[in-house]
């Protein structure tokens, strides 16, 4: 038999680099297997939608309320992908057993957690569009796209900043352990309600809707949606270049957040014997 | 001499917390663990339940901080040097569930090579070749939620051969598996150190003869501390002078082992149930102490259905060096617990 012989291996940005995409694999690759996920992720949202476009014609809303609502549910599979997928992901890696083995390997636990956000915001992004493609169809919606690149922009600094505060919480998730899960189930519904997947934030009283700011999703939805429709600038919540603004400091502070929580909760844990669930 | 792995007086203590207000537990789970294991080396942790052999090895794979001690693995301080052992190092647990079910087999080894930076066509094939040699290239493609026991367990032991650690620790890794597929594993494990001098394993388990057959060197303990640690070969001399006797008799209870216990030249008596009669392994100061066993059993009006002389093995050694087999303390432990 031929010997098992020795290999070389690479390190530094190359190990970086291949550590995010392995990491990215399974939920580019992984998600789409189960064909479940059609009707999980597409069905079910478009549903919802559907309830809150009917609503809307039934009080004789604005035409363009409806393609918030439409824009509102794609965004929607982003933040559900956050909060199950990123949040409570690390927790259940080790519940898994996962965990110890990406501390165990050389490399650092941000490649880890960026190939999981890569991977999840990729995998959604294929929801979204869908969502996007099959609603605005269905319910006959017009856009008037303003700036294609501020569009670009803006979402693209929703969704740094939306991952970079998932990176962030599934460190704290780990420390608060079982706890977790009750978390997420009531940060669900509360927060679908003041981020405005629905409807525009301005209808809020000025501080609801600034402390919902804190979820990237919020500002982004509203900025998106002055960029896309005719009466979307005089329905947001504050001008597209300041929305912009935030959301860019928010990216930084989520993103440093999350390296340093990350660091921190491996030496606890390390410390603590908590790496591994307590069974084993 | 550098060492491959070498610990000096390492101790690891649990807080145990229990209700709010009550102060935590202290749990000693190692004691002063001082072990040398050589390049090259195939070593061997046995112990019972609860032993501190997994606490051991989450300590030289860097997963767990030691409460005291140092521990030097693949030339680097385990709490100083993190970064320089990973890797250099691999850990596979038995009856793990790591990976992910969706992905297929040949995916989640590839995944964690990308880990360790191994290049993605050379981590292909060599994903081919380990299988290979485990039996198992015919499920490359099956997902890996679709794997029983045994093939999942094959699946994860080439992870860790396939990143090419210069010491590998594997914990169990024949836990809960039939006949035929510990021996194909423990045939690779010797493989892998056999082909090349530079490459350190260390293992742990609770199988007597995974430890006598495969290990270069074997470490026994229990309750965190280390007992004895030297060729299984060396270790059983050490009872070369006693007599080792395994009796099968009509059925006992607890009062009578002691009756044996107590007779002169008897060192120590391990004791199993069966259905319908007893077994009995003594190890004896010499031959001649058999026929007072024989006279105590006679006058407590015993039957006799089987006596044999035997070699001693590792279990011997253990109960030697514990007072009781491995076997008792695991049911010991398991009516304690109900
Ligand atoms: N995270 C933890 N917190 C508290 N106590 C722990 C923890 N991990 C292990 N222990 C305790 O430390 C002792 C040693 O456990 P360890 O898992 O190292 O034993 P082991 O030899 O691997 O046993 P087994 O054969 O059952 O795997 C046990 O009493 C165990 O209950
Ligand atoms: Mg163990």
């Amino acid at each position: 038999m031929t010997p098992i012989s020795r290999v070389h291996k690479n390190q530094g940005v190359k190990l970086f680099i291949q550590t995010v995409i392995a990491r990215a694999y399974p939920r580019l690759i992984g998600q789409q297997r189960e064909k479940s996920w059609m009707f999980f992720d597409i069905v079910l949202p478009l549903l919802s939608v559907s309830a809150y476009v009917f609503i809307y014609r039934a009080i004789n809303a604005p035409e363009d309320y409806i393609g918030f609502v439409i824009i509102g549910g794609a965004m929607t599979a982003f933040w559900m992908n956050v909060l199950w997928s990123m949040s409570s992901q690390l927790y259940w890696e080790k519940e898994q057993g996962n965990l110890a083995l990406y501390i165990l390997a050389p490399n650092s636990m941000m490649a880890i957690l960026l190939g999981m956000a890569l991977g999840g915001m990729a995998a959604t992004t294929l929801r979204a569009a869908v969502i996007m493609i099959i609603g605005s169809w269905i319910f006959n919606v017009h856009y008037a796209v303003v700036s294609f690149s501020q569009l670009f922009l803006v979402f693209l600094l929703a969704m740094v900043a939306l991952y970079g505060l998932g990176m962030m919480s599934s460190s704290v998730y780990l420390l608060l352990s079982r706890e977790a899960w009750h978390i997420s189930n009531l940060a669900q519904e509360p927060i679908y309600l003041v981020s405005g997947f629905y409807f525009p934030i301005k209808n809020f009283n000025f501080w609801i809707a600034a402390g919902a700011s804190l979820i990237p999703l919020t500002l982004g939805l509203d900025a998106m949606r002055q960029l896309v429709f005719t009466t979307g600038a005089s329905l947001g919540f504050l001008s597209v270049p300041i929305e912009l603004g935030i959301l860019s400091i928010l990216c930084i502070l989520f993103l440093v957040g999350s390296r340093y929580l990350i660091g921190y909760m491996e030496k606890l844990a390390i410390r603590e014997g908590r790496l591994t669930e307590s069974r084993r | 001499m550098h060492f491959a792995i070498e610990t000096q007086n390492l101790c690891r203590i649990y807080k145990i917390r229990g209700g709010k207000k009550t102060e935590p537990k202290e749990l000693l789970a190692l004691e002063d663990v001082n072990l040398q294991i050589r390049h090259g080396e195939l070593f061997g942790l046995l112990g019972p339940n609860g032993a501190g052999k997994t606490t051991l090895i989450k300590i030289l794979t860097t997963l767990l901080a030691p409460t005291s001690g140092s521990a030097i693995v693949a030339g680097f301080d385990v709490v100083k040097n993190p970064e320089k052992v990973r890797p250099r190092i691999n850990m596979v647990s038995g009856g793990e569930s790591s990976g992910y079910g969706l992905l297929t087999v040949r995916e989640n080894l590839w995944m964690f090579s990308q880990f360790y930076g191994i290049p993605s066509n050379i981590a292909n094939q060599r994903i081919k070749q380990l299988l290979d040699i485990v039996g198992l290239s015919d499920r490359i493609n099956s997902k890996s939620s679709d794997l029983s026991t045994g093939l999942r367990q094959k699946m994860n032991v080439v992870r860790g051969f396939l990143t090419d650690p210069d010491v590998l620790f594997l914990d169990e890794p024949t836990l809960g598996l039939d006949v035929g597929a510990s021996r194909e594993i423990r045939h690779f494990i010797r493989k892998w150190i056999d082909d090349d001098q530079t490459r350190t394993l260390l293992l742990t388990t609770h199988y007597m003869v995974e430890a006598d057959e495969l290990c270069d060197r074997v470490a026994i303990i229990n309750q965190g501390r280390v007992l004895a640690c030297d060729t299984p070969a060396t270790l059983k001399h050490r009872l070369q002078g006693e007599a080792i006797y395994r009796m099968e008799v009509s059925p006992l209870n607890g009062t009578n082992l002691q009756d044996f216990e107590s007779i002169a030249g008897v060192h120590k008596v391990t004791h199993r149930a069966q259905d319908g009669f007893s077994i009995l392994e003594l190890i004896l100061a010499q031959d001649d102490v058999i026929s007072s066993v024989v006279n105590t059993m006679t006058a407590g009006n015993i039957h006799i259905l089987n006596l044999q002389k035997r070699e001693p093995t590792l279990e011997d050694v253990f109960v030697d060096l514990v007072g009781k087999s491995i076997e008792e303390m695991e049911s010991d432990a398991d009516i304690e617990s109900t």
